[in-house]
């Protein structure tokens, strides 16, 4: 089953506050990673494996620095499912 | 270098089975309490473990850290962090250069209910992937030194020395030892252990070390009592801030203790039975006794290894009354892991806060559950209540033996 963008975003904002402590409702798609949610590379691989696991995709290494912004994230996952 | 400065203490820190800090944790110990509690899980069921309880942290770390630091961390990790927050607090947070400050904060095992749980995840999806990333930074034995290191700014150097159930003993040696050499002013030490995890109690138990008094939990842990048929696993953390005396003056911080010596030694003769002369201990403690210079007669109090297995309590023993003679007739003998079950790698830097707030305060902790005295024990044994010791300048030795044949032992001297 496919997961709509309002439903991967918020699925991406509960594994991003998990990781930083944020709260869920400041990630939002025109954050980027590292300058507002200030997440390191480590990090950011963490919220990558997870995120392959709740959504049942693969988000390759080559991919993870294309994805700057949490709009990014979410319009990759969304492509990935098909 | 001109003069080798003195070592002070001048902050405390535990998350320990008796306590989520050291007030509590020693008000806890001075009372008697036990730590131990049977297993609130199906561990028992599910695995068939023939050892149905342990000596679990008192205070859940999520009452003292944010989730999203906590899920960075190996519970070893998190239990050794909240130790020093608390030792660094109760020291005045003191000014110092981070190129002067050093951090060695050791444990038995290391990360290996972060192992456990990476390999289970590993297992159950079958998928590479699915191993997260922080894997690694959360499974080394140096991680909680290096979280310490970090938190601080400790950038003198941040060590974790490895000597099984003398670790946290070794880790205050190292740094009494850095700040002697003068590598620091100010050095974060102590030691940690998360080990209770069904694989290692059946570990433990394997190797036939575990008290099996599943009848009575909290009676278990019976250092010297002529029924005690092993040691209890606990898990904690205990951090010390050690300061050289002169920076510690300067600042005008309390000064609970000054670590006056610093002995070691090793068995080289069995992995796990201490040598049965005591020989090693001995030189350890002779070692630590001759460095600090202080005379046998002034010393008024042990804190034992004593884990309450059958041969090593009297091996200990026996050492002791092999080293002070005579003068062992006046020594206060304490066996706190009665108490606090055995921390492993924690267990030597909890016992060594007991030894320091012991010459503090002046009363030597209780020995509980020894309803019958080994009558082969050669020494004073304080059980049920604290006693109190003698005013005036007086000295303690907390003894740490490792699995391994590692002997430490460190001398602590009033102020």
């Amino acid at each position: 089953m496919a997961y709509s963008e309002q439903e991967i975003l918020a699925g991406l904002a509960e594994i991003v506050s998990e990781e930083t402590g944020l709260p869920t409702d400041s990630v939002l798609p025109e954050k980027s990673f590292t300058d507002d949610l200030d997440i390191d590379s480590l990090s950011m691989m963490t919220i990558v494996t997870l995120a392959e696991e709740k959504f049942d995709v693969r988000i390759p290494d080559d991919e993870v620095k294309n994805l700057a912004t949490v709009g990014d994230a979410v319009s990759f996952i969304t492509g990935a499912q098909a | 270098m001109s003069h080798v400065p003195d070592v002070v203490v001048t902050g405390l820190g535990a998350t320990t089975p008796l306590g989520g800090d050291v007030p509590s944790t020693w008000a806890a110990a001075l009372n008697g309490e036990s730590g131990a509690r049977r297993f609130d899980n199906d561990w028992v069921e599910r695995f068939g473990l023939p050892v149905e309880f342990a000596a679990t942290i008192k205070v859940d770390p999520a009452e003292a850290m944010a989730r999203p630091e906590m899920k960075k961390m190996d519970p070893s990790a998190q239990y050794a962090v909240i130790a020093a927050r608390e030792a660094w607090a109760d020291a005045g947070s003191p000014e110092v250069d981070g190129a002067r400050l050093g951090s060695v904060v050791s444990s038995g095992i290391g990360g290996i209910r972060t192992i456990l749980d990476a390999w289970e995840g590993l297992l159950a999806s079958g998928n590479a992937r699915r191993v997260l990333p922080m894997t690694v930074p959360m499974l080394m034995p140096n991680s909680p030194t290096a979280y310490v290191s970090l938190e601080f700014g400790a950038r003198a150097g941040a060590h974790a020395v490895v000597s099984a159930c003398a670790s946290g003993a070794e880790a205050i040696g190292y740094g009494v030892d850095m700040i002697r050499t003068g590598r620091a002013d100010v050095v974060i030490a102590g030691g940690t252990e998360a080990s209770i995890h069904p694989m290692n109690v059946a570990a433990f138990a394997a190797s036939r070390t575990l008290s099996l008094r599943n009848d009575d939990p909290e009676r278990a842990s019976r250092p010297y009592d002529v029924d005690r048929d092993g040691f209890v696993m606990g898990d904690g953390a205990g951090v010390v801030v050690l300061e050289s005396a002169e920076h510690a003056a300067a600042r005008g911080a309390r000064v609970y203790a000054r670590i006056a010596g610093v002995g070691l030694s090793a068995d080289g003769y069995h992995m796990t039975s201490p040598e049965p002369s005591g020989e090693g201990q001995i030189r350890a403690m002779r070692a630590a006794l001759e460095e600090s210079g202080i005379a046998r007669m002034d010393v008024v109090h042990v804190n034992a290894h004593a884990t309450s297995t059958v041969v090593g309590d009297l091996i200990e023993a026996r050492s002791i009354r092999g080293l002070l003679g005579d003068e062992a007739d006046h020594v206060a003998l304490s066996a706190t892991k009665s108490m606090t079950g055995h921390l492993l790698g924690g267990a030597g830097a909890l016992e060594t806060i007991f030894t320091v707030l012991a010459l503090h305060d002046r009363q030597a902790p209780p020995t509980i559950n020894v309803d019958n005295p080994d009558p082969e024990l050669v020494l004073d044994l304080v059980r049920d209540k604290p006693r109190t010791l003698r005013d005036g300048d007086i000295a303690a030795i907390n003894n740490s033996f490792g699995f391994g044949g590692h002997n430490v032992a460190l001398v602590v001297a009033s102020v």
